[in-house]
């Protein structure tokens, strides 16, 4: 098969970006999308131009590097999968594929499809931990968690940092990612101590690195490559409610 | 030079306890005023960065990734070992000590493998009280299983993500470091070289990688948590941006480099397809608890469909020649048998090179539901790749590179020869001899960083005094930014006609064919002519396009590649130099006459650590001789 490629070019934070279109040369249908790229990479490298710039890592679906919006949607077609586990059977000979970075306020284009996430982190450091000192740890199994509370907490820890969902957002809210983290923590008997304090600071945090509200409607979900449910959410809002009738929250 | 391992004198049991007593303390105020650099992120990296910042010193952590979380440790499956004995079934920190020196092949050194055992059990608290998601029995109290060669169930884990989980509870330790404000983290900047002053680690020269931009970093000692070799294979499980280029430069200031030719191959992993190919994904090898290994007996079977071949015509090699470990032979052993059948002529799939693992007897015994709660994401991985429905045919699998125990020379302290600069996680080659048992990795990068380091730093920071590193004025850190500028233009000053990419393939090739599984005289120095060639033409012929003052990573990858070139021949020139099998180390001269790996303890019993004489001199081979007080060395076998 051959595909043609929309894809846009942008020479660093400050230029203007614009489309500009590859044709790939002959592919086989089971390489994934991130390879078809590299074979594009490596004949734009030989002709002495410079290759597309793309952001990947792991290449299965776990370290959260990749980030694509591919015809439109973050992580492309299929639900539950990132871009480097979408394959190119997925698409059809001939097809014109339009490749873009995440586009989100506070996520700015390094260099064509290359953003910087850097502003999740930032969340994260407001209180995204336990504080446990290392080496003051009770036994492990001194605090018997049940079943279902740790299945979930799995659930929300499941979350690989990618930022799909911001870029999803019309409002590129960083709900779902910081719901997550409050979620999983939260659930945890050892997340307790901080729980309320947490839920305060990520939520500033997030509203303080230029992400914006949430209004729930789900486009995040949708693109979530490892599914995390939007009753996250609801979990956050109720800790954040919790937390400003306990005193202090801006939010409300 | 002697390469001193400092162990302690004593009983095993009680030489980390002794150590940590005779260790030199630093007093509070003082730890204000060390500053340490740490470079990497992973689990070894972000534990060290967490807990040095929390005990009080000032450190800076870099890492090349975007964000510290996403560190190639992200990607562990299958699970992290401890002496718990949370099951009762008999096991002990001795037992794990043992299976760990045994599944070395004896060529790891006891007092190291023991204090690992002794401080797993430390790890899993610690995890735990961070949040860590580890999976539950329906009491609420930690679910274990049995993983890759063991007896007993002692992996703790956390679905198919323990990796991750471990990694974003180290990451959570480490932001919240961040937030007070002991460690400084520094994404998107790359190590490219190692600064010593008066023959001690002072600092590093770090790029930028979004703006290009060359900056010294001074410090009173450095860390090295960078992560394994293995893509110098080119394809191998890593993630891709994972490369040996901060030990690589560290072993050209001097750093000795240890058992270079101990690679582990993965027995259980998806089969290439094709030249496009960028990576081969594991299929973690807890699969092999529940499925079972097979090839046909006869060759003209390999073609029909595995469901139409009866059960007397199917080969299950591992359980015919290993009956009481049966499918969880260490890796080593499964992987070379995998070699052997499909050498024989008797793989699967397209290209021959593959074997079947079959779920068939699990899911009539256990039932489909309960084989998709233990392996239900890795069964969607493998339908994701290949197309398949694993719950219908059998899974195809074939080794890969997976995990290098070979690494920069570490004392007991986890110090190098170089004063000053430590080595943590896969970086270093401590404790996993000549190979390594599953879900080991990550108890050692955890051990390395929250409970060994922190207790062992001390001891070099004490000795400098506080107050005393260099800035970076001085002329070494002048000549180390100028090194690597002068490589960053070589780079892009060559405009030859091949991708960096082709070259990183054809070294991974010429690697695969001659220093893979099977490994011998003829071919080793074939591949020690094959590979400076293809290193001379690459500084000819590389075409780097883009520029040196933004982001640009045709030029990060040349200059990992440009090393990994050098990396391959030591790797190639330490095969040959250790006449002997051990572990993922098979030379096919030493063998018994049933095929199994023929040891040579009379002259082999040691490590081997290569030192740097300069550009194409041939390194000097340093040996450490490995004393065994404890055990015993035998053969390993499994039979
Ligand atoms: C697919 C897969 C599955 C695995 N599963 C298991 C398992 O189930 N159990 C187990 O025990 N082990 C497993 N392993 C092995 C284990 O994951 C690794 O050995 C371990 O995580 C390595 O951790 P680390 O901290 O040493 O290095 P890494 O996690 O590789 O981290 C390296 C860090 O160094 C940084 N870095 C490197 N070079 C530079 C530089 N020059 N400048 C700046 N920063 C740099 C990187 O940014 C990164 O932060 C698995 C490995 C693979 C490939
Ligand atoms: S590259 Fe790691 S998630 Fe896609």
């Amino acid at each position: 098969m051959k595909v043609k490629l929309k894809v846009w070019r942008q020479k660093d934070t400050r230029s203007a970006g614009e489309f500009r279109l590859y044709e790939t040369p002959d592919l086989n249908v089971n390489m994934s999308f991130l390879e078809m790229l590299d074979v594009v990479n490596e004949q734009l490298t030989l002709k002495g131009e410079e290759p597309i710039a793309f952001d990947h890592d792991c290449r299965e679906g776990i370290c959260g590097t990749c980030s694509l919006v591919i015809n439109g949607k973050p992580h492309g077609p299929h639900r539950g999968v990132a871009t480097c586990q979408t394959y190119m059977r997925s698409f059809q000979d001939g097809d014109i594929i339009i490749v873009e970075p995440w586009r989100a306020r506070p996520f700015p284009v390094v260099k064509d499809l290359v953003v910087t996430r850097q502003a999740l982190d930032k969340i994260m450091q407001a209180g995204g931990y336990i504080s446990v000192r290392t080496g003051a740890a009770p036994d492990a199994n001194s605090i018997p968690i049940s079943k279902e509370n740790a299945d979930l907490a799995m659930d929300a820890a499941a979350c690989i940092g990618c930022g799909a969902c911001v870029a999803a957002c019309k409002n590129a809210s960083a709900m779902l990612f910081t719901a997550a983290k409050v979620s999983q923590l939260g659930l945890l008997p050892q997340g307790q101590p901080e729980r309320y304090r947490r839920v305060k600071r990520m939520v500033e945090a997030m509203d303080e690195a230029g992400f914006g509200a949430c209004t729930v409607t789900g486009s995040c979900e949708a693109v979530c490559p490892k599914n995390i449910s939007l009753d996250f959410i609801a979990r956050l809002n109720r800790d954040y409610l919790v937390a400003s009738l306990k005193g202090g929250a801006k939010h409300g | 030079m002697k390469l001193e391992s400092k162990i302690p004198s004593g009983p095993l049991a009680q030489k980390w306890d002794k150590a940590r007593f005779q260790n030199k303390l630093v007093n509070p105020a003082n730890k204000r005023k060390y500053e340490i650099i740490v470079v990497g992120a992973g689990l070894a990296g972000a534990s060290a960065s967490a807990t040095l910042g929390e005990l009080g010193y000032k450190v800076k952590n870099f890492v090349y990734h975007d964000s510290p979380r996403r560190a190639h440790s992200i990607a562990a499956q299958g699970g992290i070992n401890a002496a718990k004995n949370y099951q009762n079934d008999g096991d002990s920190v001795y037992r794990l000590f043992y299976d760990t020196v045994k599944g070395g092949d004896f060529r790891a050194r006891e007092a190291n493998v023991y204090r690992l055992a002794q401080v797993s059990v430390n790890i899993i608290d610690q995890c735990a009280a961070q949040g860590v998601p580890f999976a539950r029995e329906y009491g609420g109290l930690l679910d274990n299983r049995s993983f890759g060669g063991a007896q007993v169930s002692r992996t703790f884990y956390a679905r198919g993500q323990t990796g991750q989980q471990l990694l974003l509870g180290a990451y959570s330790a480490l932001c919240k470091e961040i937030a007070s404000g002991s460690v400084q983290s520094f994404t998107h900047h790359e190590m490219l070289d190692l600064v010593l002053v008066d023959g001690h680690a002072k600092g590093v020269i770090v790029r930028n990688l979004l703006t290009g931009a060359i900056s010294r970093h001074c410090a009173d000692a450095v860390v090295l948590a960078t992560g394994g070799y293995g893509n110098v294979f080119n394809l191998s499980t890593y993630a891709r941006n994972s490369n040996a280029t901060a030990i690589w430069r560290a072993y050209k200031r001097g750093a000795c480099f240890a058992n270079p030719c101990y690679t582990q191959i993965h027995p259980t992993c998806i089969p290439v397809t094709g030249d496009y190919q960028s990576k081969l994904t594991l299929m973690s090898e807890s699969l092999r608890n529940d499925g079972r290994i097979w090839v046909p007996k006869k060759k003209e079977d390999c073609g029909k469909h595995p469901n139409d071949i009866p059960e007397e015509a199917r080969d299950y090699y591992l359980e015919r020649k290993y009956p009481s470990f049966g499918n969880l032979a260490p890796r080593d052993i499964s992987s070379r048998s995998a070699k052997e059948v499909c050498d024989e002529g008797r793989g699967v799939g397209e290209s021959g090179r593959g074997v079947y693992l079959d779920f068939a007897d699990s899911i009539q015994r256990l039932g489909e539901a309960k084989v998709r709660e233990r392996y239900g994401n890795l069964f969607d991985i493998y339908h994701e790749i290949t197309n398949e429905n694993a719950y219908q045919v059998p899974m195809r699998i074939y080794p890969a590179v997976h995990y290098t125990m070979g690494g920069l020379w570490v004392d007991y302290d986890l110090m190098s020869n170089i004063p000053g600069l430590f080595v943590l996680g896969e970086a270093n080659f401590s404790d996993h001899g000549a190979n390594r048992l599953g879900a080991s990795a990550l108890m050692q990068g955890l051990a390395d960083g929250y409970f060994v380091l922190p207790n062992t730093i001390c001891n070099y920071l004490a000795s400098v005094g506080p107050g005393k590193r260099p800035g970076v004025e001085h002329e070494a850190f002048k000549e180390a930014e100028d090194n690597v500028r002068g490589i960053t233009q070589r780079l892009l000053a060559s405009q030859g006609k091949r991708t960096v990419d082709s070259f990183h393939k054809e070294l991974g090739h010429i690697l695969w064919e001659h220093c893979g599984m099977g490994r011998n005289e003829t071919d080793l120095k074939k591949a020690l002519q094959l590979i400076p060639a293809l290193r001379e033409e690459f500084w000819k012929n590389v075409k780097v396009p883009g520029e040196e003052d933004n982001l640009n990573q045709s030029l990060e990858r040349a200059g990992r590649v440009a090393d990994f070139l050098e990396v391959g021949e030591l790797l190639c020139l330490d095969a040959l130099e250790r006449a002997e099998s051990c572990g993922g180390h098979f030379r096919e001269e030493h063998q018994y006459p049933d095929g199994e790996a023929r040891r040579d303890d009379e002259n082999f019993a040691h490590v081997a650590a290569w030192e740097y004489q300069g550009r194409d001199k041939k390194p000097v081979r340093h040996v450490e001789p490995l004393v065994y007080e404890e055990v015993k060395m035998t053969t390993r076998s499994y039979k």
